[in-house]
């Protein structure tokens, strides 16, 4: 194809003079982690299969969500082996994938329960790598165990390619080399969000956050505050509720006194279910504070949770990596194969899943290998197109994709069950993109790859 | 001041939903000396009883949804709303109290079910065995609920005259800051009723004495002639009810999932402990301390004094009282010192 990536750059002939450096330097440092070896490496695919590993919540507060994860993962597994209408591979572009496999093995594929638990999570992506042969591991609902298991798969040596994770930790300070993230991050949901604020509420305001105590909410928290500071909002207060609280009126009723006039809930899944249903239900959004009506925001949004909270959602503003209403014929694509087998739209969740199966397939038929450091230096500074978000980078620096962003807001007349949110704006990539050195990701290193065997 | 009768409030709410399944954990451990660690999914239950009324009552006809046009997709419309039209949806809008027609029958055979079918065989065991089975039971009604339901959380909201706030500051010429959900408060004077209600039945009625004598001294009770089994089971059943309707009626706060009970289980087992095994008063009194002391290490000014003091005042309470009280506040002599 005249769009492979094989072409000699600069970054490919330091990183071929480093290995070759390192190779004459030490001998067998090729046993583990060479990035010129792709003759050996851990769980190479023997036979006329490859086994992929697919770890997502299948118990726990997100299972639903891991459940349409795992319908996503099918439905690629499906496309690559020539199954089905295609969905995405007739769309996306540059693509080398023929519909035959991956690198002409049959893809099959073993399963794993994350729980929503970093533990739970690395035992079952463990299992996966040890007992089934799984040459990648992907999925997963929650940071925490995307980082959990972003490490164990740097360690054992296979790639990671997260399913839905969206704090900054991700590829951020705990960035790895074998591990890649498509879906958006707290920043980039800041970066979009706050001139749709700007515009809908203006540069006065006052605003007072929950946020769930834990990494995802920490870094989403930092990212909306810095950005709505800057266009001149004030922050009142940033309260820390425990995950899972159920009960939240003790952290909404001092809101109510606090002189703020805007609500950020830094909540996901069940949490923003519960304080969301909840903040309504105190009379917040009847509220008029400093002369201006009291306003919500969910900084991110997901549909499937969204149908759990009900008619509160509407008129809230969010952000989101993917929406099944989106008109590009990347998304119709897999709106259509998706809706054709399961009967309703896929989630957000879905979407990042379905197409990071299509990216480490594409890039192993580019890299000739399922070795991770071939795999790795064809994903890295990868740019396309198709898959629904845009024209796509996928940096090398961070291992994280850069594409437009979704501003939602919640709908005022939904016409079914799925129309919950109605997107109200895409945000150019170009204005949801950092340096990699930008304070909110310091203090990590991608390191080197790790081939494993 | 204001910020302290708020959080008052959400203290006397959040003790409601206690002591209500304070009291019946403590009904089955005083009657049949059961520790129930399955009570948390008849709570949970009870809420998803809403959820089935709900269900029932927007049981719907598909239409083919013309929005749609990727694949065949369709919406529903609830044949209430199709036959009586704005009254339907009057009556679809009022599904969680008319859910209480449905929990008490529904939990009375659940409890019945659960004590004839599994809890008998335990009365004599060791408390270790009867935490292990009830617990294991606990985690199959959950996954029987997910495995139905699903694991996110079903909105099940308050019927629209509810909907909003209460100016409770304004009733008792306080500030007009304070306002309150008008759902919370009747959640607050339902939970009182029940509870009210549960001590009256066991204070003025013949059944109710029988239990308490049974609860006291059991054998001569039997040697009285007196078939305290079969009393027993329909006090199991009780508090089955009590644990469902405190789980139906807190659902506009609280939207159902499978894993409620569990969240609200080993919070309420602190209530027991504190307020004092086999106490009744002990229960609901610790419920509701608990509950408002809570929400007051909630509150700003104290997170500042004491960060994180929200998530572990209960356990500290706990702690203090049980030194300085070991049988709990309410506690009799002999019950569960050995």
């Amino acid at each position: 194809m005249s769009d492979s990536k094989f072409t000699v750059g600069r970054r490919g002939v330091i990183k071929g003079g480093a290995a070759l450096g390192a190779g004459l330097a030490a001998p067998t440092f090729f046993s583990r982690g060479a990035f010129a070896d792709d003759h050996s490496y851990l769980n190479e695919p023997k036979g006329d299969t490859v086994t992929l590993g697919f770890n997502v919540p299948q118990t726990g507060a997100y299972a639903d969500e891991g459940a349409d994860e795992l319908r996503a993962y099918k439905l690629a597994v499906k496309h690559l082996n020539g199954e089905g209408d295609g969905g995405m591979m007739n769309t996306f572009k540059p693509s080398m994938l023929k519909g035959n496999g991956i690198l002409g093995k049959k893809v099959e594929y073993v399963t794993g329960d994350t729980q929503t638990k970093s533990d739970a999570a690395r035992a079952s992506a463990k299992r996966m790598i040890e007992k089934d042969g799984a040459v990648m591991i992907t999925g997963g609902s929650s940071s925490g165990v995307a980082i959990a298991v972003q490490s164990l798969c740097q360690e054992a040596g296979v790639i990671f390619m997260a399913g839905l994770t969206h704090s900054n930790d991700t590829t951020g300070k705990d960035k790895r080399a074998n591990g890649f993230r498509h879906f958006f991050n707290g920043y980039m949901s800041a970066a979009a969000l706050a001139p749709v604020l700007k515009n809908s509420y203006g540069t006065d305001r006052n605003a007072y956050h929950l946020t769930a105590d834990y990494t995802w909410g920490w870094t989403q928290e930092e990212s909306i505050a810095a950005s709505t500071e800057e266009m001149g909002w004030n922050t009142v207060k940033k309260v820390r509720t425990p995950l899972g609280a159920g009960d939240f009126s003790q952290y909404i009723t001092p809101v109510l006194e606090s002189g703020a006039d805007t609500l950020v809930l830094n909540h996901y899944g069940k949490d923003m279910v519960n304080s969301l249903t909840q903040a309504v239900q105190f009379g917040l959004r009847d509220k008029q504070v400093n002369g201006k009506d009291f306003t919500i925001i969910v900084p991110l949004y997901s549909r499937l949770m969204a149908q759990g909270a009900g008619e509160n959602v509407k008129g809230i503003f969010g952000s989101t990596n993917w929406h099944w209403s989106l008109s590009d014929e990347g998304s119709q694509a897999f709106v259509k194969s998706f809706g054709q087998e399961y009967g309703f739209p896929p989630s957000q969740a879905a979407h990042t899943c379905y197409v990071q199966t299509l990216l480490y397939a594409n890039a192993c038929e580019m890299a000739g290998t399922f070795a991770p450091c071939g795999v790795i230096d064809a994903l890295e500074d990868f740019e396309f197109d198709g898959l629904g978000n845009g024209k796509t980078l996928y940096r090398g620096a961070d291992h994280q994709c850069f594409k437009d962003v979704l501003v939602v807001k919640g709908k005022e007349n939904p016409s079914s069950q799925f129309d919950i949110l109605e997107v109200v704006e895409v945000t150019p990539a170009a204005q949801v993109t950092y340096s990699p050195d930008h304070s909110m990701f310091a203090g990590g290193e991608l390191g080197s790859c790790n081939n494993g065997a | 001041m204001d910020a302290l009768i708020l959080q008052m409030m959400n203290g006397l709410d959040k003790g409601a939903a206690y002591a209500l399944i304070a009291l019946g954990l403590t009904l089955i451990f005083g009657t049949l000396g059961v520790v129930n660690f399955a009570h948390g999914a008849l709570f949970m239950m009870g809420a998803f009883c809403a959820v089935v009324m709900q269900k029932i009552l927007t049981l719907s006809v598909k239409v083919k949804d013309e929005s749609i046009t990727f694949f065949d997709a369709y919406k529903e419309v609830p044949y209430l709303e199709t036959w009586y039209g704005e009254t339907g949806s009057i009556i679809i809008d009022w599904a969680v109290p008319l859910s209480i027609l449905l929990t008490i029958p529904v939990m009375m055979l659940v409890g019945y079910i659960m004590e004839r079918g599994l809890i008998q065989y335990f009365y004599k065991r060791p408390h270790a065995e009867q935490i292990l089975v009830t617990f294991g039971l606990a985690i199959v009604i959950q996954e029987l609920i997910k495995s139905m339901f699903g694991a996110n959380p079903i909105p099940t909201p308050a019927p629209e005259m509810f909907s909003g706030t209460a100016p409770i500051g304004s009733w008792f010429g306080l500030s007009e800051n304070i306002v309150y959900p008008w759902w919370r408060i009747i959640y607050l004077i339902f939970s009182l009723t029940i509870i009210g209600m549960c001590f009256a039945f066991l204070r003025f009625t013949t059944f109710g004495m029988v239990v308490r004598a049974g609860m006291n001294d059991r054998e001569t009770v039997g040697l009285l002639g007196i078939n305290i089994e079969k009393r027993f089971t329909i006090v199991f059943a009780l508090a089955a009810v009590v644990a469902g309707l405190a789980g139906a009626m807190y659902t506009p706060i609280l939207s159902p999932d499978y894993h409620m009970g569990m969240d609200f289980l080993v919070l309420s087992f602190v209530v027991v402990v504190v307020g004092g095994m086999g106490s009744l008063p002990g229960a609901v009194a610790a419920g509701f301390l608990l509950g408002i002391l809570q929400s007051a290490a909630s509150m700003t000014e104290v997170k500042e004094i004491i960060p994180g003091i929200d998530q572990i005042i209960i356990y500290l309470v706990a702690v203090v009282i049980l030194l300085a009280r070991p049988r709990g506040l309410f506690g009799l002599k002999g019950v569960m010192e050995d």
